[in-house]
């Protein structure tokens, strides 16, 4: 039976149609999942928390979106071992419910950047891992990825990166684009698989990405 | 009934570029000085009391990983 993959959906969120069609587009069922509203662990099989500016972008990225009562049963769901990806703004709210380590900050440049990157895996040995290169669009204002070189330690040393940026944008520690909690169930990422799903649009390499909910 | 306000600002480790661009345009005018920051202000009313207020600041006000707080009484 085809997995259903819930996707999350806040006043602010940009990004949720494109996931639900690229969802579809792998095989597999996508609900959407209101912020206000909890869901049992039972009606899906996968999460994604999308794109876009969700309220806003008040007081930090993600920070007013992490408290939401979705996030609660995306919490119950993470901890019990079940896959939950954050994509952009997604990611941000990942990192200030702290179901993902660092936090997410204006770019270096202090510009929007808006282009495609390529992306190298880094941890090779879990649910979310990719075997080859990959190339996705980023469009972010603040995504450089940060945390104290203290925790950047304790996560190198658990595997807990994900993808590297072959050309560091937006002034990322360590070049991270994206990372895994410590179980590696739960992934985040700034860049957007969603919108690399057909070669007219630029390249496919989303399509092995969401695979994995498979 | 209690004001408090709560002062964030972001640490000294994290770039602020929004402190260093108004520092630009002040030495630019000619003012001297060695260091802007720009945070964020809460003013909170409750007759809760200062520990409640921590309660808030750490649940949602701040982000421990890159800003620090200031709590006071009005």
């Amino acid at each position: 039976m085809a997995k259903t993959i819930g996707v999350v959906r806040f006043l602010g969120t940009n990004c949720d149609e494109d996931i639900y069609k690229a969802v579809e587009q792998v095989g597999a069922k996508a609900k959407w999942l209101w912020y206000q509203d909890s869901f049992n662990e039972a009606e899906v099989d996968g999460v994604v928390v999308p794109g876009g500016f969700s309220y806003g972008d008040y007081l930090r990225c993600g920070a007013l979106a992490a408290k939401s009562t979705v996030m609660d049963s995306v919490e119950e769901f993470a901890k019990k071992g079940k896959p939950v990806l954050g994509i952009c703004n997604g990611f941000q709210v990942l990192c200030e419910r702290k179901l993902l380590p660092g936090v997410l900050l204006k770019n270096d440049s202090g510009k929007f950047i808006d282009q495609w990157s390529g992306l190298t895996p880094v941890s090779k040995d879990s649910f979310w891992s990719i075997k080859a290169d990959v190339k996705f669009p980023i469009a972010h204002g603040e995504g450089k990825f940060f945390i104290d070189s203290e925790n950047l330690k304790s996560i190198s040393d658990n595997d807990q990166i994900w993808l590297k940026y072959s050309d560091n944008p937006n002034g990322s520690v360590s070049d991270i684009a994206g990372v895994l909690n410590k179980e590696k169930n739960v992934a985040g990422l700034m860049p957007h698989p969603e919108r690399a799903m057909h070669d007219w649009m630029g390249g496919s390499d989303g399509v092995s990405l969401l695979e994995r909910f498979l | 009934m209690t004001k408090y306000g709560i002062k964030v600002l972001p640490k000294k480790e994290v770039l602020d570029s929004q402190g260093r661009a108004v520092q630009s345009v002040l030495e630019k005018a000619g003012f001297s000085l060695d260091d802007c920051h720009i945070g964020k202000y809460f003013e909170v009313k409750t007759d809760k009391g200062e520990v409640e207020i921590k309660k808030m600041a750490e649940y949602v006000l701040f982000n421990p990983l890159i800003e620090e707080i200031t709590i006071e009484s009005l």
